[in-house]
């Protein structure tokens, strides 16, 4: 049996907006383990989103428990959430997030300055380790502006490794790109889940759901379907049989 | 974070934006500098008037009639003839802490030489006034005690009325000048003194015994002024002090009366001329501090728009780990920087300024080392203040609408 990574028991999360009470989160129960590859999907409006954020310790719950690595995350307050999120989890945003005018390199590191553990030296190797582990070593230097979409998003995973997170959480993080992009970016991610990472993916592209190895739907604040993804695709063979694009050429 | 972090986010995000910073930082180098050059300018006429004043002489006392009052009208002080000669020998004689005295007595009226006229003013004075008042006599020499008692028609005469009855570079020595309708001989000249700090001609003069004004041009018998020196600086309240009960004793004034005459020191002078040049130095500081005001407000300003246009970097920090606190600390260096190396250009341009308008405008100025302490620390202070209204909002923004914004 593997670690579990994330356990989530009767969640609920509930907005009041005005007089209304939006129930977002009607009692969840979830568990992820230590190499898991999870794409949550769902519309919008399913509480995916609202899942994610509270996974990702960015937002609290408003009842249920939830046990990340071991830990209740409900008895934290905000300075402990900073902390959890800098130690233990990496995230991957659809827009990426980079800083402008800021070079792959610096941008990798980012995560590093908040943490007081790691001198100068460190830091710039463990980033230099990341941009390796996403093919961009040669790019570090560059800007976002000077980076294709792709490897914007390359540079953001690779961000989001630097500080070898026990899960990271992606968001929507093949949405701004094009197919090919995309399945490069995918099978970025299953190198790294064959590596032994832990992944949750929010999506709501059901193909890109096929790259991951565990699928859980969502509508309506409840956890509609959830199984294992039987005929799972392979990004890199993918990759190797689509047609050469010729159209920029 | 630690600080050298910081630090490095702060010069990273200025990098950024480099034109915005250097923007923003005009507004504090233009408030510091005009701060440093303001004071400047009027610490340097502060500290050339009292240079002035104590050319003078620096243990000067005058002593005037005081304004007399009959029925409820105040008389103007020329009126009053409540000093005479014997005060000035009862002061000789009495005032161990004084060691020179002169009687003083003007008038004013036409100096002709031959076919040349001007106006001038005649200064009837003792033997020792040139000692008391640091006038030098350039050459001929000084009337004597002799000439005094007999009211002998010499005179000296200063370098305005040479100029202007003799044309310039003259020797007038041995020549007979009249003033009014006395005739004067020559004996001395003056050497030159330049304005006061009242704007007045101190050259435009001409000594004489002031028995021979008060004989023979003004037929009175009063003084209008007693000039005398105390023997120090130090020891001149106790000779103002000496002085003023020789003089109630010999006018005869009851226990309890007003003085009828007035006691002025050097120092009195020195301090209320400071005084004036130092509301001019709070005059033009404040103007200069407004100038500041306004270049906080500025950064203030260019902080509020970039905590709104960074709210997702913002966001972004805070999902990748950091606190509320790192936020703040952040948005905080970068406006204490901003304005900090804004201060330490306006230093140096305030200096240069000042340097500036002393050789170019010839006025004196001093750069004062507490006001570049001052306006750094006042810059720190702006930064920090200005700054932390900005940086709280960024600190407080919720990371997950942080993240979402547009």
């Amino acid at each position: 049996m593997k670690k579990t990574i994330i356990e989530v028991k009767n969640l609920r999360k509930e907005f009041h907006v005005g007089e209304v009470t939006v129930r977002a989160l009607r009692g969840i129960n979830m568990e992820i383990r230590e190499g898991d590859f999870v794409a949550i999907m769902g519309t919008s409006g399913s509480g995916k989103s609202t899942m994610l954020n509270i996974l990702g310790c960015l937002d609290k719950p408003t009842s249920g428990d939830y046990l990340l690595d071991g830990l209740s995350v409900a008895s934290l307050n905000k300075n402990e959430l900073a902390a959890l999120r800098n130690n233990k989890l990496g995230f991957v945003f659809q827009s990426y997030n980079l800083l402008p005018r800021t070079t792959a390199l610096e941008n990798v590191e980012l995560p590093l300055f908040y943490n007081s553990k790691i001198k100068a030296k460190e830091r710039k190797e463990i980033a230099l380790n990341a941009l390796e582990a996403v093919g961009l070593a040669d790019r570090m230097h560059h800007t976002p502006n000077q980076l294709s979409g792709g490897q914007q998003q390359r540079v953001a995973i690779a961000r989001s490794l630097v500080n070898d997170p026990v899960v990271i959480f992606a968001d929507e993080a093949t949405g701004n790109l094009d197919t090919r992009t995309s399945y490069e970016v995918m099978s970025l991610f299953q190198e790294l889940n064959a590596k032994g990472k832990t992944i949750v993916f929010v999506t709501h592209e059901p193909d890109i759901a096929r790259f991951t190895t565990r699928n859980v739907i969502f509508r309506d604040g409840h956890i509609i379907r959830e199984g294992d993804v039987e005929d799972r695709f392979n990004a890199r063979e993918m990759l190797d049989n689509m047609p050469i694009n010729t159209d920029y050429e | 974070m630690n600080y050298t972090n910081l630090s490095k986010v702060a010069v990273n995000a200025l990098r950024r934006n480099k034109l915005r910073a250097i923007l923003t930082m005009l507004g504090i180098i233009i408030g510091v500098a005009s701060v440093i050059a303001m004071l400047a300018i009027g610490q340097g006429s502060k500290k050339s008037i009292q240079d002035q004043v104590s050319s003078m002489g620096s243990n000067m006392i005058f002593v005037m009639p005081s304004q007399q009052r009959m029925g409820g009208v105040q008389l103007g002080n020329t009126n009053s003839q409540s000093l005479t000669v014997n005060d000035v020998e009862a002061i000789i004689k009495e005032c161990p802490s004084i060691t020179k005295v002169s009687p003083e007595v003007r008038s004013s009226g036409q100096a002709i030489y031959s076919n040349q006229n001007s106006p001038t003013s005649i200064y009837g004075v003792g033997v020792d006034y040139p000692d008391i008042r640091k006038v030098k006599v350039k050459s001929g020499r000084m009337f004597t005690d002799r000439e005094v008692k007999t009211s002998a028609k010499v005179c000296l005469l200063g370098k305005t009325v040479i100029t202007n009855l003799f044309g310039e570079n003259a020797d007038p020595i041995g020549l007979t000048v009249r003033f009014g309708r006395i005739p004067l001989t020559v004996i001395g000249v003056l050497e030159e003194k330049g304005q006061n700090s009242f704007g007045q001609d101190q050259d435009d003069i001409i000594l004489a015994p002031y028995t021979t004004v008060q004989k023979r041009i003004l037929a009175v018998t009063y003084l209008q002024t007693i000039s005398a020196s105390a023997v120090s600086e130090a020891k001149s309240s106790q000779a103002v002090e000496e002085l003023t009960n020789v003089l109630r004793t010999h006018h005869k004034l009851k226990e309890g009366a007003d003085n009828d005459f007035d006691v002025r020191t050097q120092a009195e002078l020195i301090s209320t001329l400071s005084s004036i040049s130092n509301i001019l130095t709070i005059l033009l500081g404040a103007i200069a501090g407004i100038s500041l005001l306004v270049g906080g407000i500025g950064i203030m300003n260019i902080m509020y728009v970039s905590v709104t246009e960074r709210t997702r970097e913002i966001g972004l920090r805070m999902a990748i780990g950091a606190r509320g606190l790192d936020i703040l600390m952040q948005f905080l260096m970068e406006s204490i920087m901003l304005s900090v190396i804004g201060g330490i250009i306006g230093i140096l341009l305030g200096i240069g300024a000042s340097s500036v308008i002393s050789s170019v405008m010839k006025w004196p100025v001093v750069v004062m080392p507490a006001s570049v302490v001052l306006s750094f620390v006042v810059c720190t202070a702006i930064g920090i203040f200005f700054g932390w209204y900005p940086a709280r909002k960024a600190a407080s923004l919720d990371p997950i609408d942080a993240l979402r914004y547009e």
